[in-house]
């Protein structure tokens, strides 16, 4: 006798699964096991990793580690009232986020590693780099050492895209890529966590 | 259905009725708490519903109706309403149905259950008013710091506390008919499902509790709550009660199976053990909202979402084989044993309950299983986390999966708990394929807008007023107006819903005492009266094998589709990542 969903099943129900029961079973186990071995693989082989260096910090301190990156790199021009930043290949740049502004402006060379670190003051933000789609959480009290190599010049956007109060959808920066005057060859994928 | 046993029962006499369609005794208690309960998740989701249309309206840039005050206040409404009193209420009577009605008993603590009412009515009442005063536009995360009302935290905790005591009061009833063995054997799989369901629950609230008691006290300044910790926290109740909602969805796939075309469980072991399966894993697959957040590392966020949550996707594909193969095998059992897809052509087509599960299951898989589990990719999550691709998902999820299934079960429920017929019969029959078209449609475009790194929660994407000029691609504006339509065309259907069964319930027509199908065809769905779960097919009949796709071909043609177009969709996310900047 079969049952139904809605049937209390009699005596042993353990019983033998049927053979495409069994056949199915299988091949989604198997599946589950690749989706399981890609994200490690990635960390070895593939260049897009959210790894990055992750600190707490209070964001006092993390206002005046933006405020001496301000004063160490900057090339003295602001737009829209935000300083414009020009941190040299293999530095440490950082960023913060604000109601409703993402300070400072960076010029960025393409090829060249940097490590970007994403730090909020107030409340949650969000990190997307436009046109390309790149999402990071920006979470107070922390700080997202990220190591960022930009393939690509270009004049890039950083839209806010975490809910962070009433002006959230005017909060958008600006990260400029310049061409590189290196080799091209510089800017192959390295692969990996490095 | 579960045979009662005679005279051991020890309620009084007109405590309860005996269903003249299923012959189930059907208690009193039971009854108006499933009918308090579904009344109310109704009303949410009209509420719920209109901010919808608002919300799309001013996502849509042509239209862009709302103020941006307004546009996250009702953005708030709208999750608040769906994903936590909708969603919720008609999981309490779920859990009432699958407890006191499908095992002949009756409630236990029938008094606590109208206090849990009362409470969750409260708590969500306090709610709806600090987000309707403009007192928490947190929106439905309200992440900490951002800071609400304290009376908007305690609503959830005293919404919660009420949820949690029906969930005992679930466990208390499944104890109660054991003991007096109002049925014999095992629980039926619907019931077995919805403990599943009530488990994470209870797991999903005591996260609830674990998070919104302090944030209650940090929003009277007792004391502070760390914004990653809130994060981690929030999410082991934001994603756990979204499996609730799949527990509770995969029970009324099963419960619908049954009910419209005498579905069998092909086999309980694997039913059952895919079920304990989402209980064991569940909690650690919240992890996959963290994927790009600074407080954990990669270590933690790998164990969590592949170890963990692969088991209970594991788990979902397992159901998404069984529900269909219980469909095609329970058919064949009855004779449309035509060809491969015989059974599925002769399917009751017009029944919304049966429409509305095979909709639902379809979209569930297709769309939100395999965008979900694609997303929740460590790395992937990059070029997903916070687009427009993440309510593209869930909307795949929830609403084309959980809501659809709830609709179509209601039609059920009215004939079988309310005693009416179906209003407007005729339009509830198309009301499936209008709100699952329309959602469709939505979640496909937003999805694919969100691949061009739209924001989700955005008022306005043309950014006006912002420092820095911002233009999307022609394609993504192309896709909101689609959505938009999409959008409006679902709520057309949640519309058709909302009057089917609020006309039925309140000024519709008593079912009567003749339950056969000359005095109901038309007015009901026609498993109410053709009633093919109560005659089960015995074991002796030969099913024709078809070769290696054996006694279930059309299931296994089916389900081989769905794994490739998985493994197409996951691997083009790969390729997209592998252009983006090198990060690590």
């Amino acid at each position: 006798m079969y049952t139904t969903g809605v049937t209390s099943p009699q005596g042993v129900w353990w019983k033998p699964a049927h053979k495409q029961e069994r056949v199915w079973f299988t091949i989604a186990f198997i599946w589950c096991m690749v989706l399981f071995a890609m994200m490690p693989l990635w960390h070895m082989r593939g260049g897009q990793n959210p790894s990055g260096i992750r600190a707490r910090v209070e964001p006092s301190d993390y206002i005046a580690r933006v405020q001496q990156f301000v004063r160490d790199y900057g090339t003295g021009e602001s737009e829209a009232g935000i300083p414009v930043v020009a941190p040299p290949p293999g530095s440490d740049v950082y960023l913060l986020a604000a109601q409703y502004q993402w300070t400072p402006i960076l010029r960025l060379e393409q090829g060249a590693e940097y490590t970007l670190h994403l730090s909020s003051l107030d409340v949650n933000h969000g990190f997307n780099l436009y046109p390309f789609n790149v999402n990071f959480q920006v979470v107070p009290g922390y700080d997202y050492g990220l190591r960022v190599t930009p393939t690509e010049a270009g004049d890039y956007r950083i839209v806010c895209n975490e809910f962070c109060g009433v002006g959230h959808h005017i909060m958008v920066g600006r990260i400029i890529v310049e061409p590189s005057s290196d080799d091209v060859a510089l800017a192959e994928p390295q692969g990996g966590d490095r | 259905m579960s045979t009662p046993a005679a005279g051991t029962a020890t309620a009084p006499a007109g405590a309860f009725r005996v269903c003249p369609t299923t012959g189930l005794k059907v208690y009193r208690d039971a009854e108006a708490l499933i009918k308090a309960n579904a009344v109310v998740a109704t009303v949410a989701l009209l509420i719920g519903g209109v901010a919808a249309i608002l919300v799309l309206l001013t996502r849509w840039q042509t239209v862009h109706l709302l103020s941006d005050v307004q546009f996250y206040r009702w953005l708030t409404i709208h999750g608040m309403n769906m994903l936590i009193f909708f969603i919720m209420f008609f999981e309490m009577a779920v859990l009432y149905f699958a407890s006191a009605v499908l095992l002949n008993c009756r409630v236990a603590g029938a008094k606590l259950g109208w206090l849990a009412f009362g409470l969750m009515v409260g708590g969500a009442g306090l709610v709806e008013w600090t987000m309707f005063t403009g007192r928490a536009d947190v929106l439905f995360t309200s992440y900490v710091p951002l800071r609400a009302h304290p009376a908007f935290y305690l609503g959830v905790i005293l919404f919660a506390v009420g949820a949690i005591i029906v969930t005992t009061i679930f466990f208390a009833t499944l104890v109660l008919a054991k003991r007096e063995q109002t049925y014999t054997g095992s629980v039926p799989l619907v019931t077995f499902g919805a403990i599943t369901a009530a488990i994470i629950a209870a797991i999903t609230l005591a996260h609830g509790a674990a998070i919104y008691i302090p944030t209650f006290l940090w929003s009277i300044d007792v004391m502070n709550v760390d914004p990653q910790v809130y994060r981690l926290v929030w999410w082991g109740l934001g994603h756990s009660s979204q499996q609730i909602n799949v527990a509770a969805m995969v029970s009324v796939w099963y419960l619908l199976g049954a009910l419209t075309v005498g579905a069998v469980v092909v086999n309980e072991k694997i039913s059952r053990t895919a079920f304990v399966l989402y209980i064991l894993f569940i909690s650690m697959a919240s992890a996959h909202h963290l994927l790009v957040d600074p407080g954990f590392g990669p270590a933690w966020k790998v164990v969590n979402t592949s170890y963990f949550m692969y088991m209970a996707v594991l788990a979902s594909m397992l159901h998404g084989f069984t529900v269909p193969a219980g469909i095609e095998l329970g058919m064949r059992l009855r004779g449309f044993t035509q060809g491969i897809f015989g059974w599925l052509r002769r399917a009751p087509w017009g029944d919304p309950g049966f429409s509305a599960l095979c909709l639902s299951l379809v979209v569930f898989g297709f769309v939100g299983g395999i965008t979900g589990v694609t997303f929740g990719t460590e790395q992937i999550n990059i070029i997903a986390h916070n687009t427009l691709r993440i309510p593209g998902h869930f909307h795949a999820t929830v609403v084309s999966g959980t809501a659809l299934a709830f609709m179509g079960i209601t039609y059920y429920v009215i004939p079988l708990i309310f005693q009416k017929k179906v209003a407007f019969y005729g339009m509830a029959k198309l009301q499936p394929y209008v709100f699952s078209f329309g959602m469709l449609v939505f979640s496909l475009t937003m999805t694919f807008a969100g691949t061009f790194g739209v924001p989700r929660r955005h008022y306005d994407i043309s950014f006006v007023g912002a420092p820095f000029g911002v233009e999307y691609s022609p394609a993504a504006n192309l896709m909101i107006a689609i959505m938009a339509i999409g959008g409006l065309i679902g709520a057309v259907g949640g519309g058709m819903y909302i009057l089917t069964t609020v006309w039925s319930v309140f000024f519709g027509k008593p079912l009567g005492d003749d339950c056969t199908s000359a005095a109901l065809a038309g007015s009901v769905p026609p498993g109410v009266y053709s009633r093919p779960f109560t005659e089960l097919p015995t074991e002796d009949v030969e099913l024709e094998e078809h070769g290696r796709l054996g006694m279930m071909p059309g299931t296994m043609i089916l389900v081989f589709i769905f794994l490739l177009a998985f493994v197409v969709y996951y691997f083009a996310n790969w390729t997209l990542l592998s252009r983006l900047w090198q990060i690590g």
